[in-house]
């Protein structure tokens, strides 16, 4: 079993790009991610694709063929959905694919056309991710999911909004060299804190921003990366998923996330190496609360203990365990179906030193990415360490 | 949704809360669920019976939501709320009570109402 190598990866900019098609925005990261490869495109042999909102955004369902026909590959195609884990769940199924021996080229992506609908439409494509019966039609809105799950924790754990608005903080610090994110704007505490309210306890500094964007990799097998001596020396060592009942109100907590739990168990197993072992990691923040959960499901922090982690500069760039140093979903950016394998880009940049802030982890070997969907009813987890063989 | 079929289990269960003889499904482990379900999703027991729902709750979280979706737009602000009665909990929307006034452990009884916007129906929580 050959644990895939990261042989190129594409973004496009994440940010507001209303007039720019799905299959546009994919060309362009599936380009790039072939051309940093350095493949023949000849040698891909199959496309696993992450998207969730495109029937709603784009009157666009069966996007597999599309998008492989968008960046010139023949090959079959699947599109992959698991709300905002998309991108992460297409990573698996590419990594499965690989390992499985059956494919030796494969290009995994994703992307979301979002901000053409506006934010109203917007916010009720992303609600249906919830459960329809039981939440949406309670008024439940995703901010809104995060912000009982964000009350809940306060109520078992403690914790404040400023501690929330010290991770708003930090990533949107981090994001400030990262020209593919689509806010580059320090903020302070008191901005955080004062922002107006959407879904209370957070506010608008709580949550990310609604984006469009792009993203892709190209994985391959060890033994085709020295034949063709491509420059691969990150692979992909580790993967897990887990999952959770959909709707919050049939969840024994409110203020934890099990399914996370049991993808990062799940990867760590996989990879041989334990939480400690890892450098830095991109989690999925798309509201400030859930980095929280992250960082503690994927074993840094016991529970209850990762709301100060910000705050006590652990989890900043210059901290002993770096967190979203691409600015996270918070600053960078969540174009929902292409959020998972940016993360995935991240990782590799930031193991091989060519991302912008990879001067805050250098010597680095393992990074983690950490993709959730829903209210953490879907997550996939994956651990990438640099090879030097 | 207003020209399509009704759901089910769904609009039969509101039904059940509209006449005051709300229900929940129990397994033989007595783990609740709302319908429709077939099998307890946590311990695979197919044998659910139904059980009458308690009289109140407990509020476990509550959030005001200030940015709706389109259909709640003219609800907002709103409060939504995950109550706690006992093996089973239901989300709902907060009625009756100033939002700044709602808390964790508030004791509430459950009914259906109208969504503002739509008219639609939706579960309901007011104070006991």
């Amino acid at each position: 079993m050959s644990d895939p190598r990261i042989a190129g990866a594409g973004v496009t900019h994440f940010g507001k790009h209303p007039e720019r098609t799905g299959r546009d925005l994919f060309a362009e990261a599936g380009l790039k991610a072939l051309a940093s490869a350095g493949i023949d495109p000849d040698d891909a042999e199959a496309l696993y694709y992450g998207n969730f909102m495109g029937e709603l955004a784009e009157h666009q369902g069966h996007q597999g063929p599309l998008m492989a026909e968008a960046i010139g590959l023949d090959v079959p195609a699947t599109r992959v959905e698991a709300a905002c884990a998309s991108a992460g769940t297409a990573v698996r199924e590419a990594v499965k694919t690989i390992r499985n021996g059956e494919a030796e080229v494969v290009v995994v992506g994703g992307a979301e056309r979002m901000t053409n609908i506006g934010t109203a439409a917007a916010t009720d494509a992303l609600a249906i991710a919830a459960d329809d019966l039981y939440e949406v039609r309670a008024g439940m809105t995703f901010p809104g999911a995060y912000a009982l799950m964000a009350r809940s924790y306060f109520d078992q754990y403690g914790g404040s909004h400023e501690d929330l608005a010290h991770i708003a903080v930090k990533n949107h610090e981090h994001a400030l060299v990262n020209e593919h994110a689509q806010i580059q704007k320090e903020i302070t505490v008191e901005d955080a804190i004062e922002a107006p309210t959407i879904a209370d306890p957070l506010g608008l500094y709580d949550s990310c921003p609604i984006t469009d964007g792009a993203a892709a990799a190209v994985l391959t097998t060890e033994s085709y990366a020295e034949e063709h001596d491509l420059d691969a020396s990150v692979a992909i060592t580790g993967t897990g998923q887990g999952g959770d009942n959909l709707a919050l109100q049939d969840r024994p907590h409110l203020a934890q996330t099990p399914a996370a739990d049991k993808a990062a168990e799940e990867a760590y197993g996989d990879a041989g190496v334990g939480p400690d072992d890892v450098d830095f990691a991109e989690v999925h923040d798309c509201f400030t609360i859930a980095e929280v959960f992250a960082i503690e499901s994927l074993g840094f922090y016991e529970r209850g203990e990762g709301i100060a982690a910000a705050r006590n500069g652990e989890t900043t760039r210059d901290g002993n365990l770096p967190v979203n140093l691409s600015g996270g979903l918070k600053a960078k950016g969540h174009p929902v179906g292409a959020t998972g394998v940016a993360q995935l880009a991240t990782v590799a940049w930031l193991l091989d030193g060519s991302h912008p802030r990879a001067d805050a982890v250098p010597d680095s070997t393992v990074g983690v990415a950490h993709n959730a969907g829903g209210t953490v009813a879907s997550t996939t987890v994956h651990v990438m360490e640099v090879k030097n063989d | 949704m207003t020209e399509s079929a009704q759901d089910g289990e769904y609009d039969a269960w509101l039904d059940s809360i509209e006449s005051d003889e709300g229900y929940f499904l129990e397994c033989s482990n007595g783990h609740g669920w709302l319908p429709p379900r077939r099998v307890c999703p946590r311990c695979h027991d197919q044998d659910l019976s139904q059980i009458d729902l308690p009289e109140s709750g407990e509020i476990a979280s509550h959030t005001t939501i200030t940015v709706p979706t389109p259909q709640f737009e003219d609800d907002a602000p709103y409060v939504t709320a995950i109550v706690d009665f006992g093996p089973v909990s239901v989300t709902g929307l907060v009625r009756d009570v100033d939002p700044d006034d709602v808390a964790i452990g508030d004791v509430v009884g459950i009914d259906v109402g109208e969504r503002v916007t739509t008219g639609e129906r939706a579960v309901v929580f007011r104070p006991r």
